[in-house]
């Protein structure tokens, strides 16, 4: 079999070419460097090391890679999560009508608020071992990457072409089939880009979940995170400054050996059936096609999955035919009591917590921070349109110059900003600035990119036509701008400003309050008092704060994006 | 030759066959009603029918994807009751899956078998051969021209040898001469016997497509979709376009479909129909003046043949139809076996200057189309001027599907903005008469 599916290997295996010394160096690296790590997690606790941080920039290395490796897992947590929970959205309908609303608060919930309660709920799972620390700190990171990842398949599934899902039925392949022939690669391109943004939102967790305080404990698990932790608390600008460091190295070695050429790869399954202009390989696909070695194991790969795909696997017997199933009115109604039951005693349950803990006062407060926070989030949103719109779309109308910014913007859109806190808060402390404005801009320090990169992406596909109309005609200025230009990039420019902002609001929890040593800096707002309820070990009061937060951010979402967005959708699309 | 065929196997037996969309408060929209298909061993059909006319609904009860709400499907014998192994479908958009090369795409139904691997690459290269495809395996879909698309698709049904080849409109998505290419390939294996299929059964809106390749046709007539007739092609192949008994066979079908349909007895109880059970075409005033000056132009004079008309602008049944029958109801030209007449009223408007076109135009619109008179009197009722678009749309849809009923009230805002009878805001969904007069 293999005669036939690898000519080139049959010929014969000639000597080891450059590039399999250097895959087979890295393979061996990467194993050792897996032992390791995963021999650090069984420790106990207590034992010398398992849980102290040395800001000797020697160690970082080591704590770049428990730290990506943390990531990783929680990264397969989320695809585990994504094919479950997604699919069964799609598939279901009953399941549907749970499933998405829930993922939709869930996108919006700051869940960084629950860091404390979720530690101690591990630990409970793995007492005096590092392991409980360690699941704790992916499970907060898995919450950061995965419902966007499942709403991506959900998408996808729901909008598979009519015409292959009727192909596939004709041709009698089962359900499983159909999955890893159809549906699977269809939501491919989709699920990867938004990996790709789950791993840069994840960064900005892996700060927060490594150096965990629960009432008097507080541990440090080895890794970027906790090192810049501890460098805060021991005001030293040069760990900072090296922790950066490593942490741009770790984000540039990820994006250029994963996350490139698995977006190059995957353009491959993206639906259309003409050829495009396609960029070409990144030099890590490259590689991979022309070693040997790694050819062969990825060879090996798809074919084993091909034949776990090709399985003839089927859930409900002989395939049946579309439409046309009555659904069971009389199973509905006692699913829809099912829910109504569960509702009603969760409600029940909730109002007897309130009652017990809250006062009205209590969410007085919190909805009038809510607003201050607000305010923050649209001033930030208007500035940085103001400032990135212009650069952008100067950017994208150079093919060149877009060409060389849009790698960047999305790097720096990865790099987990609250890294760059430490020298605005110094600034801030040594000018005895107000904390109330000028702890805002770190908010938007992470996000605004996403609003640069998709405006660059817009002026870059403007119609080549319309540009030399505007210049046939004379169209300058500010009337340019207005009929020419921002109409045209405006559903980009939408689609960046939608995720800028979301990202925004769970910023504001992390960049409300900031310190420095001893010294700490709080502005007033909802994220501040998200994380002061935190500190304290305020469990209501964390619960108000994210309720009132989530419910800020949907109401955002519901009456301001989503209608500009079909707006743009429906008017400023160039078909 | 006919005997021979009916005393030939029975593939599949249609009987009664009704299928409808439910709707919530009105009556259910029939697709399909009361249809019998009778399908032999040997034999090549055709079901030949405008939009709308439940053709393809008919193709995919047929192929066991979807079940008729109402009659019975047989398969060899034997009750349908989803997708079966003797049948395979060649779809209009091709289907084919873009991340998978050719030889992946033709292996994909062997593959669903669990046809070995060794088996499934020898087969699939034996139908990619056959099909003209030989040197593409590797490629992909999106590498390939429409025309070597659709043989992937005929390759990847042929090669599962199913006992019927189902066809939905396979050369309508090709220009005229790959398409024609693919026609007489198929015809060409058919008669050799290469074809590793019994029967071919192949939904097309093109009457010459029906004629050049099929045994027998089936003329569907639209709203609610039945066999308006059945007719045997009786030319063997390879057949000529231009053989006068080819020509006059396709005349006569184009006779069939301009036809109109014989009004039905109502039953005394039922309600008289609304004026607004009307769907209209949505076919644009430009085309409709365009037409109207070629046919009052020489060579035509105001009368011409529709077949030849179409031929000369080439257009197809589904495109010419549509269009004299939209000039019929606004009383600018009449239809007649097969033939387009334009009426003085067209030729008025032919010899009118912009101005008085619009305003003949807005008088056929008030005269035949009561949709344009009713929005016209709701707006000059109102103190404002102004009504929503949604009510309108709302009363279509008790009559029609919401698609139909979409797209008639599009056709009415084009028509009605060209008469100047009113205006329309998209955005607020509004008709006004802001501008008119």
């Amino acid at each position: 079999m293999s005669a036939t599916k690898y000519p080139s290997m049959a010929a014969g295996w000639r000597l080891p070419n450059l590039w399999d010394a250097v895959a087979f160096v890295c393979v061996i690296g990467a194993l050792v460097a897996f032992g390791h790590v995963a021999e650090g997690t069984l420790k106990p606790i207590g034992a010398p090391g398992a849980t102290e941080i040395s800001l000797d920039p020697r160690n970082l290395p080591n704590y770049a890679l428990r730290t990506t490796l943390r990531m990783f897992a929680a990264l397969a947590a989320s695809l585990f999560f994504t094919f479950t929970y997604g699919t069964a959205a799609a598939k279901s309908r009953r399941a549907a009508l749970v499933l998405v609303p829930v993922l939709d608060v869930l996108q919006s919930v700051p869940i960084l608020g629950f860091l404390t309660f979720t530690v101690v709920f591990f630990m409970g799972l793995f007492p005096g071992q590092v392991l409980g620390l360690e699941l704790a700190a992916i499970f907060a990171i898995f919450t950061s990457q995965a419902w966007n990842m499942a709403f991506s398949i959900y998408q996808s599934l729901k909008t598979v072409p009519a015409d292959l899902a009727e192909c596939s039925l004709s041709f009698h392949l089962t359900g499983w089939q159909k999955f890893w022939k159809l549906e699977v690669p269809f939501a491919a391109p989709g699920l990867v880009w938004n990996t790709m943004m789950s791993m840069s939102g994840g960064w900005f967790f892996v700060v927060a979940s490594e150096a965990v305080t629960v009432g008097d404990n507080s541990w440090k698990l080895p890794g970027i995170g906790s090192y810049v932790a501890l460098a805060l608390e021991q005001r030293d600008i040069v760990a900072v400054g090296w922790a950066i460091l490593a942490m741009l190295l770790v984000i540039l070695a990820y994006d250029q050996l994963l996350f490139r050429p698995l977006v190059a790869w995957s353009a491959k399954f993206r639906f259309e059936t003409t050829a495009g202009v396609t960029a070409s390989d990144p030099w890590m696909l490259r590689l991979m096609r022309r070693t040997r070695l790694l050819k062969f194991f990825g060879e090996a790969f798809g074919d084993a999955a091909a034949y776990i795909g090709g399985l003839r696997l089927s859930f409900t017997g002989r395939p049946r035919p579309l439409g046309r199933q009555e659904p069971s009115r009389i199973i509905d109604a006692l699913w829809i009591a099912v829910l109504l039951v569960v509702l009603g005693w969760a409600g029940w349950r909730v109002q007897g917590f309130a009652a017990r803990e809250l006062t009205w006062p209590d969410v007085e407060q919190a909805v009038l921070l809510g607003l201050i926070t607000l305010v923050r989030v649209v001033v930030l949103m208007i500035i940085a349109s103001a400032i990135w719109v212009p650069i952008g779309v100067w950017l994208g109308l150079r093919p060149v110059w877009a060409r060389r910014a849009q790698p960047v913007a999305q790097f720096l859109a990865a790099f987990p900003a609250n890294l760059l806190f430490p020298p605005f808060v110094l600034f801030i402390v040594y000018f005895r600035l107000s904390p109330d404005i000028w702890l805002t801009p770190l908010m938007v320090l992470g996000t605004q990119w996403y609003i640069l990169f998709n405006v660059v992406a817009g002026a870059a596909a403007f119609p080549g036509d319309l540009k030399e109309v505007a210049a046939n005609f004379r169209i300058g200025g500010w009337l340019w701008w207005r009929k020419v230009i921002i109409p045209g990039i405006f559903p980009y420019y939408v689609t960046g400003a939608i995720t800028a902002s979301g990202g925004s609001w769970n910023a504001a929890i992390v960049a409300e309050v900031a310190s420095w040593g001893d010294t700490r800096l709080q502005a007033h707002g909802l994220g501040a008092y998200i994380a002061d309820a935190t500190d304290r070990g305020d469990m209501p009061r964390v619960i108000l704060g994210v309720v009132v937060m989530s419910a800020f951010v949907v109401l955002f979402n519901r009456l301001l994006w989503r209608p500009m967005y079909a707006y743009a959708q429906r008017r400023l699309t160039l078909a | 030759m006919d005997t021979a065929v009916e005393l030939r196997p029975l593939l599949i037996d249609v009987k009664g066959c009704r299928q409808a969309y439910h709707k919530e408060a009105n009556a259910d929209l029939v697709v399909l009603d009361d249809v019998d298909l009778t399908l032999h061993e040997g034999e090549i059909v055709a079901l030949l029918g405008r939009s709308g006319s439940g053709k393809s609904t008919l193709l995919r009860i047929v192929s066991g994807l979807l079940k008729p709400t109402a009659g019975s499907v047989t398969w060899r014998g034997v009750p349908l009751s989803g997708p079966t192994d003797g049948v395979a479908m060649v779809f209009q958009s091709f289907a084919l899956f873009p991340w998978l090369t050719v030889q992946e795409n033709v292996e994909l139904g062997l593959e669903a078998r669990g046809v070995p691997r060794a088996e499934r690459e020898r087969r699939a290269e034996g139908a990619i051969d056959m099909i003209g495809l030989g040197g593409f395996e590797n490629a992909y879909p999106k590498e390939l021209s429409g025309g070597m698309r659709q043989r992937v698709g005929l390759a990847r049904a042929l090669v599962v040898h199913p006992d019927l080849l189902l066809m939905d409109e396979p050369f309508s998505a090709l220009d005229v001469l790959t398409a024609e290419t693919l026609r007489t390939d198929l015809i060409d294996l058919w008669m050799e016997g290469k074809l590793p299929v019994k029967s071919v059964l192949m939904v097309t809106h093109n009457i010459e497509e029906a004629v050049l390749m099929c045994d027998r046709i089936l003329v569907f007539s639209s709203n609610p979709g039945r066999v308006a007739h059945e007719l045997k092609v009786p030319f063997p192949h390879p057949r000529n376009r231009l053989d006068p008994a080819f020509r006059q066979m396709v005349d006569d079908i184009y006779g069939i479909m301009t036809r109109r349909k014989p009004v039905e007895p109502r039953p005394a109880t039922a309600p008289a129909p609304s004026p607004l059970a009307m769907p209209l075409h949505s076919v644009g005033t430009n085309v409709m003046s365009g037409l109207m000056e070629t046919l009052a132009a020489e060579p035509y004079n105001g009368r011409a043949d529709l077949p030849a008309l179409a031929g000369a602008l080439q257009y197809e049944v589904d495109d010419i139809l549509p269009l004299g029958e939209t000039l019929q109801l606004l009383g600018f030209a009449v239809l007649e076996e097969g033939d387009i007449l334009l009426t003085d009223r067209g030729r008025n408007f032919v010899n009118a200057e912009v101005d008085e076109r619009k305003r003949i135009f807005g008088e056929a619109l008030r005269q035949h189309v009561p949709l344009v008179n009713m929005i016209r009197q709701v707006l000059d009722e109102r103190w404002n001027h102004r009504a929503s678009a949604v009510r309108f749309r709302d009363e279509l849809e008790d009559h029609m599907s919401p698609s139909y009923a979409a797209d008639t009230l599009r056709t009415v805002i084009g028509w009605g903005r060209y008469a100047e009878l009113f205006s329309y805001d998209e955005e607020a969904e509004q008709f006004s008469l802001e501008d008119i007069e």
